[in-house]
């Protein structure tokens, strides 16, 4: 039979008389006859690896690498190579979920390490074992809200949210029944006036907001966090997780919940997946908190020791009424994303945030030099992400002419608004190419 | 797997100006941001060289069991191999670099994978169309039963706000229909562990807008009345959900869509055989009858009159449960485990995982309860040891099992036993290791008889033995700082 499948013939017949069965169409004598599939699937018939190998290569051929400079929410950062060749150990790979602790120190372990290191990472105290990604996420810290609130059905969300996040919380919101609103934008940042006429309304159980936000502007929250509380309402923000090493942090901004996407600490782009979202709260919050929670305890020798712990908030033991449905966690990009900041470590981290955030300043002030376009909001700081407005080229034109060198050059937002994030990835080189392009696009 | 335990943390191994890491130099004129924005605290990272960082992970991982290790015969979990060629694969240095947003004319492969395997389960779900986006078995049922919630919203039926789920079922499908922002009707399980048609029909009516099911059960056995539930609940104009949990076992015999289900999902990292990763990342595609494709969500794969492909996103669709694609590098490794077996042995998986499981039930049933007759699917469950005098319980026994180098079953759920100890072999283990298993089974029932102490202190040869849980719900210490 196939290489997966072990059973020789005479396994089949001997284990069926085992099973005092004829065949093993008798073990499905059950099934009703009319619901059988009668033909095989329509399928391609088994490949050899190799003809598989072939079969990948050809898709390989169809897609084309490019110097990246697209951003809005996926960062292209500098993967380690120890990364791959750990978290490729099948000890850690092919483990299921750490429900028998006596045999899965390795994973209870490291999951302890990366809420340490996310605790630290937002400034809050408690982080859970990791979500799918930054917009469920989001969408989590939503339903969150509303379950601490009780009667309370109103949550806010910044119009300077990534949109595919806002989405994504506006789906959780229409099903659930969460009476979602949109906090306008002005001048590329979060209406400050009209966030608290928004307030004063009443009924807000959560107000979630983006750092840096969707255009890369990093916003002033000062106030926020006590306007939130004065009303009863939580304080979320989601932040990119790298550039929280350089930016004030939802514990400095005084956030209840921090959640976001962890795929920028090095993480492939992998077209969109996997990633990792994170969610850390306050102490206060714990036991409202969704998803998987690592604790440390002792064994009956005294060992300290990693469990699984505050397991009567999850959906197998509270059904209906737990926090949320997540059966799961990101397990191996937790582990990802632990050891790269093991590596990175705060100084590499740090160097990571100089080198994009430098970059991108480079990188803004020559485009705008060439006269073809300028910052749209050039009075707001940003990090490693901006908004250009197009002035003599399109964002259409611009994004043909890269591409003809190999380059993403940005997202378009509109046909004269186009996103340009910058990393480590991309050389001063790569930067200057981008310029002469615009350059020469300008003078023909 | 090391028996020792490894123990020590990677903030325990920091050392001041140590570095794991390398950057290019910085070639920039430093920007600062404003003060008030910038971040004041400092960063408790630890500070490691690379050497270290590899042997404090890899010291780490050999106090873990996976699939690889050895026999996890974990019930409902469908613990298969997890072929190498699928992980070299989803590491392809070109495809693991694509950026979801540049231009599609950069990524048609990218988008033909996807397409393919879309394609592929829709032909083994029995469905008219699928959609790959959602993260995990969970999602997955999240997103279909907003599907069904958008599907409903489209024909104004706003009355149909519950939905039917078995007392048996896995406690996601509650907590999803919850979320979803429906009540939960319970319906009763028969003794041989089957949906009480008769209870299941007098919850039926206008207010009901699904029933949620998994076939076979979570008892591994097949719910025989599926066609005359299915049109009972097509009659009150309800939709029926698949989880597609216990899909395994149907490989090559019977498709959801041919048992009358609207809506389902797949979980990859089961049926499909992608790592569990210790707890993720799944997969978890769902897929839809005609009729129903318009509600899937965004953003769509579609390809096109001239053979190539596109993202589109659709008024008409339930919304967005993922930014992207869901979890590509995931959906990559099914496809190439859906080539690897081809038509024929896809065709073979389900009769010989139902096989597997036969073999052992049959085997041991003279030592362990088995609370209900009949062939099982995939998995079945032991209601504990029936010798009860020994006072040795499913626990104990679960725990023994890890000294013998076995992951334990699956125990205390499905919740209608009081000692579940749920049993799922999978097609890829051997005969050989199915009578090791068996015979350790048999041992560590005749030590509950003659030893019953050695089998409730169990286990003896882990790296670490009897944790206290209590305490570690009782004072939480989460975080590193909280051992300082």
């Amino acid at each position: 039979m196939h290489r997966y499948l072990p059973h020789t013939e005479q396994d089949i017949a001997q284990m069926l008389e085992a099973c005092q069965a004829k065949s093993l169409d008798d073990l499905y004598s059950d099934v009703p006859e009319q619901l059988k599939l009668k033909r095989p699937y329509q399928l391609p018939a088994e490949m050899s690896e190799k003809e598989v190998r072939d079969f990948f290569a050809a898709m390989r051929a169809k897609c084309t690498q490019l110097v990246c400079f697209g951003g809005a929410g996926y960062y292209d950062h500098y993967a380690p190579a120890v990364i791959n060749a750990l978290i490729s150990r099948s000890e850690f790979l092919t483990a299921y979920t750490p429900y028998q602790p006596e045999i899965s120190q390795g994973t209870l372990q490291y999951i302890f390490e990366y809420q340490s290191m996310m605790t630290s990472l937002t400034g809050l105290d408690v982080s859970n074992a990791s979500m799918y990604d930054g917009a469920t996420a989001t969408a989590e810290a939503m339903l969150m809200c509303v379950a601490a609130a009780r009667k309370k059905n109103r949550v806010l969300i910044s119009a300077t949210m990534n949109p595919a996040v806002a989405d994504v919380v506006r789906t959780y919101a229409r099903y659930h029944g969460v009476a979602l609103e949109v906090i306008p934008e002005k001048n590329g940042v979060t209406s400050r006036a009209e966030f608290e006429e928004m307030m004063q309304a009443g009924d807000v159980a959560g107000v979630i907001v983006p750092a840096p936000n969707f255009f890369g502007i990093v916003e002033d929250y000062t106030g926020w966090a006590d306007l939130c509380h004065k009303y009863k309402a939580l304080f979320v923000m989601n932040c990119q997780a790298s550039a929280l090493a350089a930016i004030k942090t939802p514990g400095e901004w005084g956030a209840d919940i921090a959640v976001g996407d962890a795929q920028s600490l090095g993480m492939p782009l992998n077209y969109g997946g996997p990633y990792l979202g994170y969610m850390c709260c306050t102490n206060a919050l714990i036991r409202k908190m969704p998803g998987r929670i690592v604790g440390a305890t002792k064994d009956k020798d005294g060992k300290r020791v990693f469990v699984l712990t505050l397991q009567a908030r999850e959906q197998h033991i509270r059904r209906e009424k737990a926090t949320s449905n997540i059966c799961s966690n990101q397990g191996l990009m937790a582990l990802y994303v632990t050891i790269y900041m093991s590596l990175m470590g705060p100084e590499g981290l740090k160097q990571v945030n100089e080198l994009s955030a430098d970059g991108a300043h480079y990188m803004a002030h020559h485009l705008t030099e060439t006269g073809a376009m300028h910052l749209l909001h050039p009075h707001e700081p940003y990090h490693n992400e901006f908004l250009m407005k197009l002035e003599k080229v399109t964002a259409d034109q611009v994004l043909a002419a890269t591409l003809a060198e190999g380059i993403f050059g940005g997202v378009k937002l509109a046909d004269d608004l186009l996103l340009i994030a910058v990393t480590e990835m991309q050389s001063k080189a790569d930067i200057d190419r981008y310029i002469d392009i615009i350059r020469k696009l300008t003078t023909e | 797997m090391n028996r020792e335990l490894y123990g020590s943390l990677i903030f325990e191994h920091s050392c001041k100006g140590r570095r794991g890491f390398s950057l290019p130099r910085n070639p920039y004129k430093h920007v600062e941001l404003p003060e008030k924005l910038r971040r004041s605290q400092p960063l408790d990272l630890p500070e490691v060289d690379e050497p270290t960082v590899v042997r404090h992970y890899t010291n780490s991982s050999n106090n873990n069991f996976g699939v690889d290790t050895g026999f996890y015969p974990l019930g409902s979990c469908t613990m298969k191999y997890n072929p190498k060629i699928n992980d070299e694969m989803a590491a392809d240095p070109v495809i693991s670099r694509l950026h979801p947003l540049q231009p599609v004319s950069t990524t048609q492969g990218a988008l033909e994978i996807y397409y393919t395997l879309q394609q592929a389960l829709s032909e083994i779900g029995g469905m008219a169309e699928f959609t790959l986006n959602p993260f995990a078995g969970a999602h997955g049922e999240l997103t279909g039963l907003m599907t069904i919630h958008a599907y409903h919203d489209s024909r104004s039926d706003w009355a149909r706000t519950k939905v039917i789920v078995p007392d048996s079922a896995h406690g996601t499908n509650p907590a999803s229909a919850a979320v979803c922002g429906y009540k939960i009707v319970e319906v009763k399980s028969l003794p041989d562990g089957t949906v009480d048609v008769d209870d299941l029909k007098s919850k039926l009516g206008p207010d009901i807008a699904a029933v949620m099911m998994t076939n076979p059960n979570t008892v591994g056995m097949f719910e025989k009345h599926i066609p005359e539930i299915a049109e009972a609940v097509h009659a009150c104009g309800a939709l029926m959900y698949y989880d597609g949990a216990n899909l395994n076992p149907m490989l090559g015999v019977c498709r959801p869509g041919d048992m009358g289900f609207d809506v389902m999902h797949i979980n990859l990292h089961k049926t499909f055989s992608t790592p569990h990763g210790g707890g993720g990342p799944g997969s978890g595609p769902i897929g839809v009858r005609k009729g129903l494709e318009q509600f899937l969500p965004n953003p769509r794969v579609v390809k096109l009159a001239d053979g190539t492909f596109d993202v589109v996103c659709e008024d008409s669709a339930l919304g967005r449960v993922s930014q992207w694609l869901g979890n590509f590098a995931v959906e990559i490794r099914a496809l190439s485990y859906i080539m690897s077996l081809g038509s024929e042995n896809l065709m073979m998986v389900g009769k010989l995982a139902t096989l597997n499981a036969n073999y052992i039930m049959q085997a041991l049933r003279d030592l362990y309860l088995l609370p209900i007759e009949g062939p099982c699917k995939h998995e079945f469950v032991f209601d504990g040891l029936k010798d009860k005098s020994t006072g040795v319980t499913t626990l104990n026994v679960a725990k023994r099992l890890l000294d013998f180098g076995f992951h334990a079953p699956t125990i205390y759920f499905p919740l209608l036993f009081h000692e579940s100890l749920m049993i799922e072999p999978t097609e890829t283990e051997t005969r050989e290791t199915l009578d090791r298993f068996i015979a350790v089974m048999r041992q560590i029932a005749g030590e509950a008889a003659s030893d019953p102490e050695l089998v409730k202190s169990a286990p003896h040869l882990t790296p670490i033995s009897h944790p206290d849980d209590t305490e570690a719900a009782l004072h939480p210490l989460p975080t590193y700082r909280s051992l300082l």
